[in-house]
């Protein structure tokens, strides 16, 4: 599809949200007024419409461009963007280690059969344990530094890359393996030439994941962490204000969307150009 | 090459057995196998599904352990021949990698053995130039007919020059007419380079027209019931699959393996019967 294509079609869709959005406040929501004075009264009630569930569009984007605080002029959406920066900073790094890990133990797991079944028990089980539980035993251990919650993000990164690589390292066909044997190829061989481009679109489709979940995991080690700075940090606060100033939540909630979307898209720009070479259908 | 090179067989098998185990059970695939293949020779397999064909060229290639007995490829054990190279393989299905180009295929041994880019390259042309694909080096598998994709495992079987080439059903896949005009093409590449070939097939007609010499398998267990000299006339080609001495030999052929089944039918048990039907194909 063309680009103009795609972008009509996120624009129409975004319309439609606005639409839904200020549609459920027309049918439902608070009284609308402008300089105090009630100008359409809603003939229904919901609750999930009110201005506090629900504030208006324009009052996110308001919030959005007016100072953060008195007496500053850093906007809003400025110091939301600051913070996300610094999120993505933190997720892109706990991404980079989970991958390295992930395809490192599936790279292990393949090789050696004794140490798949010696450790993969603690792998699964690693990814019971609830995140905050254990995030406030590593920011115990490493300290309330930036480096906790990149071990936090890793922590939630590595295992679906783990899983992935394992099932693209095992995906090629055993006569590509009988012929790679008839060539007297050597494992490393094997690995290289047969096994690791076998297993790029299940990696990519690891990493997809992982993006998201990098993000996820630097937000939630924030609130523990201690870090001042941050998405994580800014919802947590945003939070404590949510019934005076509902509007500053839901920015920070519509960025931190917009970090995953875009680190989404990244993974995706690679995935493309590493999966040109493939048929069509492997980069989907 | 030397006149002992030359002379001795390119493989040679003694008593070679498989037993395949399955649990409490085992299952006899090969049997007393004993078969010489002389260098330039064109040799088809041939047996019902579960004779172990397969099996036995696998064993040729060091893919498969033989059970008892001895496989030695140009004097060599088969592991030292594999490891030395000895052999290309073609199977049934052409197992190209989708990631590289048709020339990049051709040249996987060559990279693997540790030949200069300059090297693999001038060989992948000449390969490409054998098999009649030189105007898609560039294209990928997934853009050629199956007929297509063999001809390029064909070529990337023969790029590091072996002097011996396996292929196990490798037109099985293919429509009935494509599978005719590879026939020609492979019979004109094999006369063009001597190479020995060792080729497993379940058609008839194939085995006629491709060989000097069919061996026909039977099954439970897997052994070699008949050596059949195949004395037509090369170059081989339409008038060929025309001639009568091509259909005596295919009903020679035929009644070969109808003998060889019934034989195997009285021998059997049918717990063997079926643990076989399972483990082999």
């Amino acid at each position: 599809m063309s680009l103009v294509g795609r972008v009509a079609i996120f624009v129409g869709f975004v319309a439609i949200i606005l639409v839904l959005w200020e549609g459920a406040k027309v049918v439902g929501g608070d009284p609308w007024r402008v300089d105090g004075e009630v100008v359409w009264d809603p003939p229904l009630k919901f609750s999930f419409a009110s201005d506090v569930n629900l504030p208006h569009v324009w009052e996110v984007w308001a919030a959005m461009i007016a100072p953060l605080n008195a007496g500053t002029t850093e906007s809003l959406g400025a110091y939301l963007f600051w913070q996300a920066l610094y999120t993505w900073r933190e997720a892109a790094i706990g991404f980079a280690l989970g991958a390295a890990i992930g395809v490192a133990l599936a790279v292990a797991f393949v090789h050696f059969g004794f140490f798949e079944r010696a450790v993969s028990p603690y792998v699964i089980a690693s990814q019971t344990i609830p995140i905050v539980a254990l995030a406030p035993m590593i920011v115990f251990f490493v300290g309330q530094t930036m480096t906790s919650v990149v071990i936090i993000a890793t922590y939630l990164s590595f295992f679906p890359v783990t899983i992935a690589m394992l099932r693209g390292l095992r995906s090629p066909d055993p006569r590509a393996l009988e012929l790679m044997r008839s060539y007297a190829a050597s494992r490393r061989a094997v690995l290289w030439k047969l096994r690791l481009p076998a297993s790029l679109p299940y990696l990519f489709t690891a990493l997809k994941i992982t993006a998201t979940a990098s993000i996820v995991g630097a937000i939630v080690g924030e609130g523990p962490g201690g870090i001042r700075y941050g998405l994580g940090r800014a919802i947590l606060f945003f939070s404590q204000q949510y019934t005076i100033a509902p509007e500053k939540l839901w920015s920070a909630i519509l960025v931190t969307a917009a970090l995953g979307v875009i680190f989404f898209g990244i993974v995706r720009l690679a995935e493309l150009f590493a999966l040109r070479r493939w048929p069509e259908g492997f980069a989907a | 090459m030397s006149e002992a090179q030359a002379t001795a067989p390119v493989v040679q098998l003694r008593g070679v057995g498989k037993t395949f185990a399955l649990g409490d059970d085992s299952t006899v695939a090969l049997n007393d196998i004993n078969l010489d293949i002389d260098r330039g020779e064109f040799v088809s397999l041939i047996g019902p599904s579960g004779c172990g064909k397969s099996t036995l060229l696998r064993t040729i290639g060091d893919l498969i352990e033989p059970s008892e007995g001895t496989v030695q490829v140009n004097a060599k054990t088969a592991k030292r021949a594999r490891l030395d190279r000895e052999y290309g393989m073609v199977f049934q299905a052409p197992v190209l990698f989708d990631w590289r180009t048709v020339e990049e295929n051709v040249q996987l041994p060559l990279e693997l053995f540790g030949q200069n880019r300059a090297a693999r390259t001038q060989r992948a042309v000449e390969m490409l130039e054998l098999v009649g694909l030189s105007d898609f080096a560039r294209h990928h598998p997934y853009q050629l007919s199956g007929g297509m994709q063999q001809r390029v495992a064909i070529a990337r079987a023969l790029a590091f020059s072996p002097d011996l080439l396996l292929m196990d059903e490798p037109f099985g896949a293919l429509d009935e007419m494509t599978r005719e005009r590879m026939n020609s093409e492979l019979l004109a590449i094999w006369e063009r380079t001597g190479i020995t070939v060792v080729f497993v097939t379940h058609s008839i007609p194939e085995a006629v027209f491709l060989s000097s010499r069919v061996a026909v398998m039977s099954a439970r267990p897997g052994r070699i019931t008949h050596l059949i000299e195949v004395d037509l006339e090369r170059p081989r080609g339409l008038a060929t699959r025309e001639s009568p001495r091509y259909f005596e030999l295919i009903t020679t052929v035929r009644e070969a393996l109808r003998t060889g089944e019934g034989r195997a039918d009285d021998m059997s048990t049918s717990t063997e019967r079926t643990a076989a039907e399972g483990g082999i194909g």
